[in-house]
């Protein structure tokens, strides 16, 4: 049969439920039996295998449609269930018709007129407002129906109806077989079905108690056959043989006229058995198990949940031609380069079509195998035909190639390469990258990158998609290659910048180093940088004009370094103004304020004026002269960097023991009931507020002495003033003193009755007693504030792992809600059907993206106007 | 009571001419189902009395443009 294609617009869909009729008509086979193969395996007729349900061996025909494995999609067959049954999935639907409906004449329980209302109101809200308005119109009616006595149409008493779960309906206690629940959802009328919900014409309530089923076909349940010969059925399978064996059995006790009982006990078998069929796992059912004692996969668990059809195959598929493994850095790499493993790069491959221009060059990778790098995996004749490259096949696919023949060729130095780390929370999570294939077996970046991905090298691994079109690979280049990500469209400024070592390697030379010609000559080669012309023509040079060799000529620019708390004032702390004039770094110490990710006001000037292609290169140079200039003058974090002078420690000894004094103080007051409490709080927590204050004045003045008598030399400090790493904080817990311990934002107060440790005596409200910790991480803890230490620390563990999936849930749930929000044309933000949400973006119309930091200094361009 | 239209926090919300509106929908190329709506019982234009398929004008605070102003539509209920 030859292929059609019709095209067609879907208009509508509506589901509803299958009738026995349907049932019957759709299906090609009456199964009869539960045995699956005769003597010589092939298939029963009426077995449940029957071939008339589609084919899963090779070789054998459909005997319904004659087509061989994987043209036929299968078909149906039935079988007659000897008692109906109910389907588990409409149990709710059942219990609504059962209690709502009467059980003599089958009308719904409310008065003909607010009936008639009811339907009238929900065939106006589908007209006006549409199917949704519809259905929660229903919703309210079945909430707002109440059990009623007595029938309003016929005066009949009703009678109150149990569920027993999962299946089973109680009357006045007495079971209703599925018999009778069938007679009476026969007997509503079209009519009062639409109250509920349903359309009678594709769903009437009876069919929600079965009479024929459904067998599906072969293939949505096809066996495996074992190495050893052994046929493994699907669990579908399985489970169907049950239902068919158990139906027979109680054919034949009913013809055979057995005893009511066993007739009973045979149907709820079978209801047990097809309730698991579709879902097994029924609250009150016990899971049905295959003989190893693990539960049957039926179709609810083959739709359902993480591992199911919906979460693992339709919204999360497999991708082919994409890597993963462990990241590690690279300072020498370009900002858009990934280093791929050599292993790697001879798997994942790029197709090449063969023409009579690069014969040559791609018969040279087939030579080469999949062995050998650079070779080729595999040739794709022009039918589209695909063969492995083997040592066997090797001579003969080199004279097969010609023209129209694809090569796929192993991954090689430039090769277009999307990189991507999960969660992927913002577009900068996958950038394209260029290939660079290195040794070893982790993949490498710049560590300048490491910001917009949110990676660090302590495990973290990142993966590795490779476009196989040329369509795929221009639009990954010209769309996400990482120059063209360099400004966040969230604050318009640089998300990639100096990190680090290069950070404080700028910091220091911008601030007082100096070199004479030949170690600067070294260090700006070995950044990278060829061009040396601007170099003055001197013995010795300062930081700052070597620092100068990388800027345009053309380069002005005024800032503000990280001392500069002022931010425009004209005034600014000595040494913290940027200068640059015509190229010149005339005054200003260059830092994380400068240079680095988010606040680099330096980079989004450049990027704005030479481009993202220069800005990118600008700040690979920038990050290697940092690192250079820290290789040639060595840097390191001694222990000594947290050394105090004596009068300093005396300084915070004294300031400890006024805290502490001040706090007995304190204490005693309360204890002598002399305190006044704070309005609205008790006497209690009176003094803890108090004890809390100062000692977290004392922990503050720790803080500032530290700054004040630490030694201003050392490279600790020159990392937390030039931004790379680390604030004052980490020193003055290192070198003086860690402070309170808190736990959910007071100190510590459990443990054991009326004290933390029993270290102390009880109802202590010193210091010491609650967590606070008066010594720094050099001079060690003591075992009791160790202790209280590893508390908060635990707790701050658990209150991240916790915390993480949260946040990360409701930030997709955001996302999710304004995915298809769009700015139109005429600057609106309208959603998918078109509906305005903002008459100009962000009420002021700006392009995040193309601004500095949200704002557009109009002063400036008019300034830049007027000159050039 | 206190006017609660005249709170600080509440913007100001004025009825929007015949004229005006139609010249706003002209302007987006919009109809009425377009616009974001508002509930004619809503506090802030409750002292207006206007009518479904009215249009409201709202002049707001705003961090980034400092006033902005912002149409909503009537509808009952």
């Amino acid at each position: 049969m030859e292929e059609q294609y019709v095209y067609k617009q879907v208009n509508s869909i509506s589901f509803g439920m299958l009738s026995p009729k349907m049932i019957k008509k759709m299906a090609s086979v009456k199964v009869v039996t539960p045995e699956l193969y005769d003597k010589e395996g092939y298939p029963v007729d009426g077995g449940l295998m029957d071939t008339r349900m589609g084919v899963i061996d090779p070789g054998l025909k459909c005997k319904t449609c004659g087509s061989k494995l994987k043209e036929c999609v299968g078909h149906f067959g039935y079988i007659e269930l000897a008692r109906p049954v109910i389907h588990i999935e409409f149990i709710p639907l059942i219990v609504n018709m059962l209690r709502f409906t009467c059980r003599e004449c089958g009308k719904v329980l409310i008065p003909k007129p607010k009936a008639d209302k009811l339907r009238e109101d929900l065939n106006n809200a589908e007209k006006e407002i549409g199917l949704e308005r519809r259905r929660r119109i229903v919703k309210e009616i079945i909430t707002s129906l109440k059990t009623t006595n007595k029938c309003p149409h016929c005066k009949s008493r009703q009678h109150k109806i149990a569920l027993e779960k999962p299946t089973t309906f109680i009357e006045n206690d007495k079971r209703l077989s599925p018999i009778e629940i069938r007679a009476r959802l026969e007997k509503i009328s079209d009519e009062d079905c639409e109250l509920f919900g349903l359309n009678p014409t594709v769903m009437r309530p009876e069919w929600s108690v079965m009479t024929i089923f459904p067998i599906p076909p072969v293939t949505m349940r096809p066996s495996i056959t074992l190495e050893s010969g052994e046929r493994s059925e699907d669990d579908l399978t399985h489970k169907l043989g049950d239902i068919v064996r158990i139906n027979q059995r109680l054919f034949e006790n009913i013809n055979a006229g057995a005893p009511e009982i066993i007739i009973e006990d045979l149907w709820d078998l079978l209801q047990y058995h097809i309730t698991t069929f579709f879902d097994n796992n029924v609250a009150q059912l016990p899971p049905a198990r295959h003989r190893s004692g693990q539960p049957l996969k039926t179709i609810a668990e083959r739709i359902r949940s993480k591992e199911g059809r919906i979460r693992y195959n339709l919204a999360g598929k497999r991708t082919n031609f994409s890597a993963r493994t462990v990241i590690s850095p690279d300072p020498m790499l370009a900002l858009n380069e990934v280093g791929v493993p050599s292993v790697i790069a001879m798997k994942l491959t790029i197709p090449e079509r063969a023409t009579t221009w690069n014969m040559e060059y791609l018969k040279k990778f087939v030579k080469k195998g999949p062995g050998e790098y650079p070779g080729a995996n595999y040739i794709v004749r022009p039918d589209g035909k695909k063969k492995r490259i083997t040592d066997e096949t090797k001579e003969q696919l080199l004279e097969e190639i010609q023209p129209g023949y694809i090569v796929e060729r192993h991954l090689m130095d430039g090769d277009i390469a999307i990189f991507n780390r999960q969660p992927s929370l913002h577009r900068m999570s996958m950038m394209c990258h260029k290939v660079r294939v290195l040794p070893g077996k982790t993949f490498r970046l710049n560590p300048s990158v490491c910001h917009p991905y949110n990676a660090d090298f302590d495990g973290d691994e990142m993966n590795l998609h490779i476009p196989q079109t040329e369509e795929a690979r221009v639009e990954a280049e010209m769309l996400m290659e990482v120059p063209t990500q360099l400004i966040s469209p969230a604050y318009g400024l640089s998300v990639i910048g100096c990190i680090h070592d290069s950070t404080s390697g700028n910091y220091l030379l911008t601030k007082f180093l100096s070199f004479d010609r030949e170690d600067a000559v070294e260090i700006l080669i070995s950044s990278g940088i060829t061009d040396l012309s601007k170099l003055p023509n001197k013995k010795m040079f300062t930081g700052k004009e070597i620092f100068s060799v990388l800027l345009p000529d053309d380069f002005s620019f005024t800032g503000h370094s990280k001392g500069c708390k002022k931010g425009e004032g004209d005034k600014c702390p000595a040494g913290t103004h940027v200068v640059i004039e015509n190229g010149k770094l005339v005054d200003g110490i260059l830092d994380s304020a400068t240079l680095g990710k988010g606040s680099g006001l330096l980079l989004r000037e450049m990027h704005s004026k030479y481009g993202e292609k220069y800005t990118t290169q600008f700040i690979e140079k920038v990050s290697k002269l940092g690192i250079n200039v820290l290789l040639k003058t060595g840097f390191t974090a001694t222990l000594s960097d947290t050394d105090l002078p004596e009068t300093a420690k005396e300084k915070i000894k004294g300031l400890l023991d006024k805290a502490n004094d001040e706090i007995r103080e304190l204490i005693d007051s309360y204890r002598s009931g002399l305190l006044e409490s704070f309005p609205g709080k008790t006497l209690k927590e009176t003094v803890e507020l108090k004890i809390i204050e100062v000692l977290n004045r004392a922990r503050n003045k720790t803080g500032s002495i530290v700054t004040e008598y630490c030694s201003k030399e050392t490279n600790t400090i020159s990392m937390i003033n030039s931004g790379a790493r680390g604030n004052m904080l980490n020193l003055a817990q290192m070198a003086a003193c860690i402070g309170q311990q808190a736990l959910r934002g007071k100190r510590i107060d459990s443990g054991f009755t009326d004290r933390t440790i029993s270290a102390f005596q009880k109802n202590d409200l010193s210091a010491p007693a609650h967590g606070f910790i008066a010594g720094g991480f050099k001079q060690g803890t003591k075992p009791h504030e160790f202790f209280f230490a590893a508390m908060t620390g635990r707790d701050s563990l658990m209150d991240t792992a916790l915390r993480t999936p949260k946040s990360g849930y409701l930030y997709r749930r955001l996302a999710n809600a304004m995915q298809d929000l769009k700015v139109e044309y005429d600057s609106t933000v309208r959603d998918a059907s078109k509906k305005i949400v903002q008459y100009s973006y962000g009420e002021d119309g700006i392009d995040v993206s193309r601004s500095t930091g949200g704002t557009i200094d109009v002063k400036k361009i008019i300034q830049e106007v007027i000159k050039g | 009571m206190t006017e609660k239209s005249e709170h600080v926090l509440v913007p100001k919300h004025t009825k929007l001419s015949e004229k005006d509106k139609k010249a706003l929908l002209e302007k987006y190329t919009i109809t009425l189902k377009e616009i974001p709506k508002i509930l004619k019982s809503d506090p802030a234009i409750a002292h207006l009395g206007l009518q479904e398929g009215d249009v409201v004008k709202i002049f707001r605070k705003s961090h980034t443009s400092g006033e902005s102003v912002y149409y909503r539509g009537v509808i009952n209920a």
